[in-house]
């Protein structure tokens, strides 16, 4: 079962998708190991989600799935059955800020 | 077929404008990467068609793109930018320490005779190196062990934003950091000397002439003259004539002697530009009159410039790597605004034209000539 990811604008160009992404994701689904499958995917995704080094989310970065904010989760925990099953996609959302 | 390049980064994309030797009619390209802050975007004079562009945004971080083929292409090349060992900190603007975290790339600059190879100055200041096009990047650490942790950020950050590379002296280079100061290294970077003595901060510094902590807005330098070191500083124009060991003011009759740019006509090292900014408090030129001011006699004596400029109710700003000229036979002159015009002069900034009006705000301009 593939997860999907929806990216926003600027990392779509960037990684040169268009809609949704579809990745075969390894182990238990988490939002790291989302971003680890995304990451191999499009090497050109590294650093602009998360930190090259610490993996710590980039401050103006949020992953929302099924109505949830889950942002704040450990990104180890498991995501939604929908997300793991591919009935839902996992967003990663630039955040609101700015004007 | 002679023609010219410029490279115009802004706050919402790099555009590039192209001409012929006349400079009179402009193709204008762009917004490429549009809606991303385009700090740098510059070329290899090694190889024209080689360019580098720092691509940054407060939500997704750092981006480098490369392009062979003079900006028509894009590919994108490592993006991380780790400081050497153990980070260290240095000074916040309430005066504590603060540990050195990498925001963004302010300025690429190509090495003279190799397109692989790149210099990149960055916030928190400090100098990185690509020698195989961008594919990874490595510090040159020992530029933070001058006092690095007295340097403390400007208003617009701790950037390293210039970068001059002397064709005489391979292995020697001149930067400058906001606010670090400025230094010189003679042997590719493996050791740096901060170039202060003679810069004068009253206002800036509680030691006016510390070794370190000035806040240098850009430096330029005549390729045929690399020992005359031309400085736009906080406050004050100043001129140094042995590499940086010593300043003196050359602010001489300027309306006044903020301001951000500075830049050397290409046939004439002793011809240079400044465009005088009101205050440090009030970013826009005296008057609401956009002036650059010109001297020919290196310093002290100063001309305006206004043909073709606006001469009332102008209050844009030239950020500090926004002025360049190109080496034509009759060197052109540019430099953008806030206000998203890029002006420029065919004649040593006799007349001026504006390419492009209505711009994001530019906030580097760079030019290749291309022969």
């Amino acid at each position: 079962m593939k997860v999907r990811v929806t990216l926003p604008y600027h990392l779509r160009n960037l990684a040169r998708v268009e809609g949704e992404v579809a990745l075969e994701v390894e182990g238990p689904v988490s939002v790291r190991s989302v971003l680890d499958a995304l990451e191999a995917r499009y090497p050109t995704l590294r650093g602009t989600i998360r930190d090259h080094g610490s993996l710590q989310r980039r401050t103006f970065i949020r992953f929302f799935a099924c109505g949830e904010d889950l942002s704040l989760e450990p990104v180890e925990a498991a995501l939604p059955a929908a997300v793991a099953e591919g009935r839902e996609p996992l967003m990663v959302v630039g955040a609101m800020a700015g004007g | 077929m002679s023609g010219v390049r410029v490279l115009v980064g802004t706050k919402k994309g790099a555009f590039v404008l192209t001409s012929d030797g006349k400079r009179k009619n402009w193709d204008v390209a762009g917004p490429h990467f549009a809606g991303w802050e385009m700090y740098h975007v510059s070329g290899s004079p090694a190889d024209p068609n080689r360019l580098y562009a720092s691509q940054t945004s407060g939500w997704f971080g750092q981006v480098v793109q490369r392009s062979n083929d003079g900006g028509k292409s894009w590919e994108p090349v490592d993006n991380k930018f780790a400081y050497d060992g153990v980070p260290g900190t240095h000074k916040w603007y309430d005066g504590t320490q603060h540990p050195w975290e990498f925001k963004r790339v302010w300025r690429l600059e190509p090495s003279l005779d190799d397109p692989d190879t790149v210099y990149a100055g960055v916030e928190d200041a400090a100098m990185f190196k690509t020698a195989d096009g961008g594919k990874s990047w490595s510090e040159l650490p020992a530029l933070r062990t001058v006092k690095g942790d007295l340097w403390q950020p400007g208003a617009g950050g701790l950037g390293l934003h210039t970068i001059l590379l002397d064709a005489k002296k391979p292995g020697r280079m001149f930067i400058a950091i906001s606010a670090g100061g400025a230094f010189r290294t003679e042997d590719g970077g493996k050791s740096w000397k901060a170039m202060s003595k003679g810069l004068l901060s009253k206002y800036e510094l509680p030691d006016p002439q510390a070794e370190v902590g000035h806040c240098v807005h850009c430096i330029a330098m005549h390729p045929s003259k690399p020992d005359t070191l031309f400085m736009q500083k906080h406050w004050d124009v100043m001129r140094s004539d042995d590499a940086g060991e010593t300043w003196r003011e050359i602010s001489g009759d300027l309306p006044t002697d903020f301001g951000f740019p500075i830049a050397v006509h290409a046939h004439e090292p002793e011809t240079i530009y400044v465009v005088p900014i009101k205050s440090d408090s009030e970013h826009y030129p005296p008057e609401g009159k956009l002036r650059v001011y010109r001297s020919r006699t290196g310093g002290n004596q100063w001309e305006p410039l206004t043909n073709g400029l606006p001469q009332k109710d102008c209050y844009v700003n030239i950020l500090r790597t926004a002025m360049a000229v190109d080496s034509l036979d009759q060197c052109g002159v540019y430099f953008g605004t806030t206000g998203g015009q890029v002006y420029a002069s065919a004649d040593s900034g006799d007349h001026w034209e504006p390419i492009v009006r209505d711009l994001p705000a530019v906030l580097s301009v760079s030019v290749q000539t291309l022969k």
